[in-house]
């Protein structure tokens, strides 16, 4: 079986990716690139009623389990609900978004993708009182410059374009398209003791919506939620040490044990830091605590499914630009293969 | 698009935060060098251009004053790698978070260039007592995706920070972008400096992209005493109405540039200006600035012996954020009222200004 890498095209598809626009509940733009690359490995690929790309790819061995892997496509982002005229619109929000992080950026409109700006009062025009309070979402508008044309109901997300630093990455929504990433590498070097299905979801950003009803057309055996973690790694403000970082960068995947929606399967965490330990690949525990991914749907839909996350870390997550370094994302990928490589029919069967 | 686009986009790519002025004074003396005769930097780093009139050895001279300098943030503090910042210039710390910048790093001896987003930390790491205010610029960083090690090879306490927000065009012929405070208006200079191509003007004209508007307004009192011009404008941005401004203080976009009026501001040149809009039909509003102007007005006025002084605004919104948004229009018009100013003045005009007491 060839390995799985992180190269050029990986970067340039995770690229494509993060600049696309895919607000929750408008996931067509980043719907259309995994179709595209998905097509000429998969034996089936189906658009469900959610909008979910789902895709299967069988492996050859004897007596195989039906592996979910699940990715969400969507991120958070705005929904245009008023327009005040000349191209001034009102927006509310899609996803967990913090209103500080939104003033000062550019931002694209609707399908044609039509550039905006949310701006704010001069600080010239402000108060000192003024300045220590947030500035409340209904005073935020986009401007798409006098006689912008939008229509109430399109979706906005942030402009920001991707780039590549050093060891690490500068882009939107790497939660999750850096999740896709790795499901497109894993399908394009499918195992072949496992039946792979792969869910690439829609609305995980608001409720985790399109995993549960993929997991209930897949009827999996086990399922595997890959996502972006936050690493809040940061410096404590008075130089303690920071004992609630979540994750953090460079320590390679991010394995869940809790969050507040899953616990995780312990079989399959054990089959990850045991893999991880065989094969020499560096992994971490995130901390147990808030927080979530798909796996909080799937592992209660139908009759229940044994699931775990492994996350990439990433800094700023639900901001218009997340850090994360290309390592953690080349050992989360090598972790996942090497792991669905030894899951065998017996995988289940030891005790909890 | 106008054909002065590509050069306002390239002055708002460039750097040049306040005393930092010498990467966008090589951009615009590029520009301006075939426009005039001579052209020289002030001792605090202006650039001064002068454009000879045509009324013999003894010519009364005006400069217009367009600080070319930005706003930024300055390295305070490198910790695990991320840098604390201040800010260099007015600048509300409400809109920093998740605002991409330009680092220009010092320490491995060659200014390096890196870019990094200035980030709100997890509240997890911030004082619990914080709540959900706006962070304080001394908690915001600046990561630049590197380990300490490799920051520390790069970058030091002291260096400057830029935004980089791209420039980007909006509908209805606006660009946003950061600096165009003040660039938009050395855009409207330039415009006015090739309109005087091949047309006769008695009086020297000394263009000046000011250094330090920001901070101190140092450029526009040094150069305007070095210099020691007859009448002075001062252009500058303003504020437009848009989304959290909408009072008497701000002017609608895109409908034309502002005359202002008010202590700094000499009222026969606001009159001589005001009637040249008028009778040229170029749409314009009053801007009243009851105290100080806020622009290099204030210095040039009280430069010298004083100095006769107006000042232009061009409407622009969001001033002091990266997204500042100024009309195509209102860059052209301010031009052409400078061109047609400086046209019109006749060699005895400082002979005739009066008080109207």
């Amino acid at each position: 079986m060839p390995i799985a890498a992180i190269t050029t095209p990986q970067i340039k598809l995770l690229e494509r990716l993060c600049n696309a626009v895919a607000v929750s509940g408008d996931e067509g733009e980043v719907r259309q690139i995994i179709l595209e690359e998905v097509k000429p490995f998969a034996d089936e690929v189906k658009i469900d009623p959610m909008g979910s790309v789902l895709v299967t790819k069988a492996g050859t061995g004897e007596n195989r389990l039906r592996v979910m892997l699940d990715a969400h496509m969507d991120e958070v982002g705005f929904m245009l609900v008023a327009d005040e005229g000349d191209g001034i619109f009102r927006f509310d929000l899609v996803g967990g978004l913090d209103v500080r992080q939104l003033v000062g950026k550019p931002v694209l409109v609707g399908r044609s993708k039509a550039p905006g700006v949310i701006g704010a009062r001069p600080i010239h025009l402000t108060t000192p009182e003024e300045r220590q309070r947030k500035i409340p979402l209904d005073q935020l508008r986009i401007d798409l410059g006098p006689g912008g044309k939008a229509k109430v109901g399109d979706r906005a997300g942030f402009a920001t374009k991707f780039r590549r630093v050093g060891p690490s990455i500068f882009a939107k929504a790497i939660d999750n398209r850096i999740g896709c990433v790795i499901l497109i590498e894993l399908l394009k070097n499918a195992p072949s003791n496992v039946d792979l299905c792969l869910s690439f979801s829609v609305q995980e950003e608001i409720g985790l919506r399109g995993a549960k009803v993929a997991a209930q057309f897949f009827k999996p055996d086990l399922a595997i939620a890959v996502d972006s973690t936050p690493a809040n790694d940061l410096p404590m403000y008075n130089g303690s040490e920071n004992i609630s970082y979540n994750a953090k960068l460079g320590l390679g995947p991010a394995i869940y044990t809790y969050d507040i929606g899953t616990i995780s399967d312990p079989r399959l965490v054990r089959l990850l830091t045991d893999t991880g330990d065989a094969e020499n690949i560096p992994y971490q525990f995130r901390q147990p605590g808030g927080g979530g991914t798909d796996a909080g749907a799937i592992h209660k839909a139908l009759a229940g499914i044994p699931t775990v996350s492994v996350s990439v870390p990433g800094r700023y997550a639900h901001t218009s630009t997340l850090v994360a370094r290309v390592d953690d994302w080349k050992n989360t990928l090598a972790l996942l293969q090497a792991t669905l490589a030894r899951i065998r029919h017996e995988t289940l069967d030891m005790s909890r | 698009m106008p054909e002065f686009t590509p050069f306002l986009k390239s002055l708002l790519s460039a750097p040049g935060l306040t005393a930092y002025e010498v990467p966008i004074a090589a951009l615009i003396e590029a520009e301006w060098r075939p426009l005039v005769d001579e052209i020289s930097r002030s001792r605090i780093g202006s650039l001064q251009a002068l454009k000879k009139g045509a009324n013999g050895e003894k010519r009364p001279s005006i400069m217009i004053a367009t600080h070319m300098d930005a706003i930024g943030l300055m390295v305070t503090q490198i910790v695990d790698g991320l840098l604390h910042i201040t800010q260099v210039g007015g600048i509300d710390a409400r809109v920093l978070p998740g605002v991409p910048v330009t680092v220009y790093g010092t320490a491995s001896g060659a200014t390096e260039e890196l870019y990094g987003v200035i980030v709100q930390p997890p509240a997890r790491t911030l004082p619990a007592s914080l709540g959900d205010v706006p962070v304080g610029m001394n908690y915001l960083f600046v990561d630049v995706g590197l380990s300490h090690k490799q920051a520390l090879q790069k970058i030091r306490v002291g260096d400057l920070v830029s935004f980089a927000t791209e420039p980007v065009e909006l509908a209805g012929d606006v660009i946003s972008g950061h600096s165009l405070d003040n660039r938009a208006s050395v855009t409207a200079l330039t415009v006015a400096l090739r309109q005087l191509q091949g047309k006769t003007h008695a009086w020297d004209v000394w263009a000046v992209a000011t250094a330090q508007e920001e901070e101190t307004l140092g450029g526009a009192y040094t150069s305007a005493f070095g210099l020691r011009p007859d009448l002075a404008i001062a252009v500058d941005v303003t504020f437009a109405k848009g989304p959290g401004a909408n009072d008497w203080q701000t002017f609608p976009l895109g409908k034309g540039p502002t005359i202002a009026l008010g202590p700094n501001i000499h009222p026969f040149l606001y009159k001589k200006l005001k009637e040249l809009a008028e009778k040229l039909e170029i749409p314009f509003a009053t801007e009243v600035l009851p105290r100080h102007s806020g622009t290099d007005g204030f210095a040039l006025q009280v430069s010298a012996e004083g100095i006769p002084t107006a000042v232009i605004g061009i409407p622009l919104r969001y001033m002091h954020t990266p997204v500042e948004v100024v009309a195509y229009k209102d860059i052209q018009r301010a031009g052409r009222l400078l061109a047609e100013f400086i046209l019109a003045l006749e060699p005895d005009f400082v002979e005739k200004i009066t008080w109207e007491d």
